[in-house]
């Protein structure tokens, strides 16, 4: 299946801003944030289609996933 | 120094230095602000005229070497939302008022004639001098002036022509260590500054030190409380992108205002965000961490140059990028960045300003997204008082009300920010019922229903909403108290070692012994001052709503509207 991945801040640095993955069906978010080398503990928020969710959370086809550092401001 | 209370009254054009009264030795910043408007000011007044009074506090802990302490209050009742105000900034004046001795400064009364003044501040008081070169002049030509006009390093406070137009959303103004410009931003407290014909104000401690009852367990308590700012990741994060990091993942939320509200996600915003901006400082030679305040430990703020590396503006914030950006649709940052060194020179708060911008792009005096028009509205018709400048520079509402429009984002008159209400439900409750108008900064729901700190609480469900807003607006009246920057929440609401670094400061300070519980109840007591003072004003759990828009038009991408009931908002106030 396919799905976009979206990184931000430093996140992007040696990586990329955005990407379309072939994934395996049923891949949860955090074999993707683990593949692409990002240590969880610096993950603040994910998002699959504008809404929160988990390392756990399955991917399904044409999800759009984001990954966040620890961010704030305001 | 000993702490005194030093008042300028307009009316006789006398000063005086007094004694700090038992029940207002306690507070500092804005639980003072309040406490004294609510003491002095009578509600019904007319914020603009003579019986209104501006109040400034550093807080509890400026002036002294704890980290982030520089924050200053002002607080009056609001010529924008007619309830109390309380309005703080970093820049160096806090501290320098604290070491001069002074735990407030009340400006009260409104002299007769035309005549402007100028107020100087040390440490046997203040004393007031007539001004007239600098009348008329932007808050830039009156910092570059007045650091030629006196010698040392002076605290400068000061409105721009829109306070002296007493345009209802004209803000205060407070230089920064490196002579830029920090706002004292919301609620139009640069017109009542205005109304009282004072352009500036200058503070020159001298060799004044605050005195601390136990400096040792201070420097102890002070080690600890840096410690646990320095260490969470998102002071590093707002070190690196500065508070404009948040464009992105809000727009990502689907609760990013665009177009007037109309959506909830702007197509531009790769353009506006934290990280482009951050390459472009990089590239233009400009300055990625930049601090508000002397001690500041986080630097948020960032000098931005133009295309050819000179400075265009600094302390560029993400409220007033989304605002001028996502909100006018405006894609080019360098417009933004134009257009927030206008706002800063003429004096006007940045978000108020964009989004009455935002509501004029859809009454069709300016296309959305032109943001060189923006600019010559600015300059040409806020900056010198036209019709259209004053219309504009009165706010949003105003905006509204003379175009006939229906969608007008504000709550008792001022501006909504940043966050869509409808996408983000807890910072609906905030903006309903922050004893102040809408303000984010009141009750920061965002961090818990967006950022995953605090928690975490799902921002498109009711639950809980309520209850988070009620927690973050008090612990945020008390953190307002204490001279702190409110970024230190962040490591507060998840490090446990941080809040009571803070108490022990506190303590430390003044040989008190303070409990976690007695900060909370002074966070409580400061909401049910100034609610009691917007009572006494006419105001009513009624004026705690959303505009109606809110509650009928859905905002995509999650097609959401605001659903909590009049009685479940009317919840909050049940402390």
């Amino acid at each position: 299946m396919q799905v976009k991945v979206k990184l931000f801040a430093y996140f992007r640095d040696n990586r990329f801003r955005e990407e379309i993955k072939d994934l395996p069906v049923n891949t949860q978010v955090g074999e993707v944030v683990d593949g692409l080398g990002i240590d969880r503990e610096e993950v603040g928020v994910l998002m699959i289609n504008s809404r929160h969710c988990t390392f756990e959370t399955e991917l399904r086809e044409a999800d759009i996933l984001a990954i966040f550092p620890v961010v704030g401001g305001g | 120094m000993k702490d005194r209370i030093f008042r300028v009254n307009l009316n006789t054009l006398t000063t005086s230095v007094e004694d700090v009264p038992a029940a207002w030795a306690g507070h500092g910043g804005r639980g003072l602000t309040s406490t004294i408007v609510a003491a002095e000011v009578d509600p019904t007044c007319n914020p603009l005229g003579p019986k209104n009074k501006l109040v400034f506090a550093p807080g509890l802990l400026s002036g002294t070497v704890a980290a982030n302490s520089g924050r200053l209050s002002v607080g009056a009742k609001s010529p924008l939302t007619g309830t109390i105000k309380e309005a703080n900034a970093g820049g160096t004046s806090a501290q320098l008022l604290a070491r001069c001795g002074c735990k407030a400064l009340i400006i009260e009364g409104q002299p007769q004639g035309d005549t402007w003044y100028s107020i100087s501040i040390n440490q046997d008081g203040a004393s007031i001098s007539e001004e007239s070169e600098l009348i008329g002049k932007g808050n830039f030509a009156v910092v570059d002036t007045l650091s030629k006009r006196f010698d040392g390093k002076r605290g400068i406070i000061a409105i721009g022509p829109a306070g002296e137009m007493k345009m209802s959303s004209a803000n205060i103004s407070v230089m920064d260590p490196d002579g830029g410009i920090r706002s004292n931003g919301r609620g139009g407290l640069g017109a009542v500054m205005g109304s009282k014909h004072v352009k500036f104000i200058s503070i020159d401690p001298g060799d004044g030190k605050v005195e601390i009852a136990n400096p040792d367990a201070f420097k102890d308590a002070n080690r600890r409380f840096a410690k646990a700012l320095v260490d969470h990741p998102v002071s590093q994060a707002l070190g690196q992108y500065g508070t404009n990091v948040l464009v992105n993942i809000i727009n990502e939320s689907g609760g990013l205002p665009t177009r007037n509200f109309t959506q909830g996600q702007f197509d531009g915003h790769e353009k506006i965000s934290g990280e482009t901006m951050h390459d472009t400082i990089k590239e233009r030679g400009g300055k990625v961490k930049h601090n508000c305040h002397a001690g500041c430990v986080i630097q948020c703020s960032q000098v931005y140059n133009d295309a050819k590396g000179n400075k265009l503006t600094s302390g560029f914030e993400y409220e007033s990028i989304w605002a001028m950006g996502a909100d006018c649709c405006v894609d080019n940052l360098d417009h933004i960045a134009e257009a927030d060194q206008i706002m800063d020179d003429i004096g006007i708060d940045s978000i108020e300003t964009s989004v009455a911008f935002g509501v004029a792009m859809e009454a069709g005096v300016l296309e959305f997204g032109d943001g060189a028009g923006v600019c010559r509205i600015l300059k040409e018709e806020i900056g010198k008082g036209t019709a259209l400048g004053r219309i504009i520079g009165n706010g949003a509402g105003s905006v509204g009300k003379t175009y006939g429009l229906t969608r007008v984002p504000v709550v008792k008159n001022q501006a909504i920010p940043a966050y869509d209400p409808r996408a983000i439900k807890g910072i609906g409750i905030t903006y309903a019922t922050s004893t102040q108008g809408a303000d984010h900064t009141m009750g920061y729901t965002i961090a818990t229903n967006i950022l995953n700190v605090g928690g975490s609480c799902d921002p498109l469900s009711k639950e809980g909403q309520v209850e988070l807003s009620r927690n973050l607006q008090i612990a945020t009246a008390a953190i307002d108290s204490t001279g702190m920057c409110l970024f230190i929440a962040f490591a507060a609401l998840d490090n446990a070692e941080c809040l009571p670094a803070l108490i022990d400061l506190i303590n430390a300070r003044f040989g008190i012994n303070l409990t976690a519980d007695d900060v909370t109840n002074l966070g409580k007591h400061i909401l049910k001052t100034e609610r009691g003072f917007n009572e006494k004003a006419g105001f009513t759990n009624l004026d705690d709503r959303l505009p109606e828009f809110f509650y009928t038009e859905p905002v995509p991408p999650h097609n959401v509207v605001f659903d909590f009931t009049g009685e479940e908002i009317d919840t909050f106030w049940n402390f």
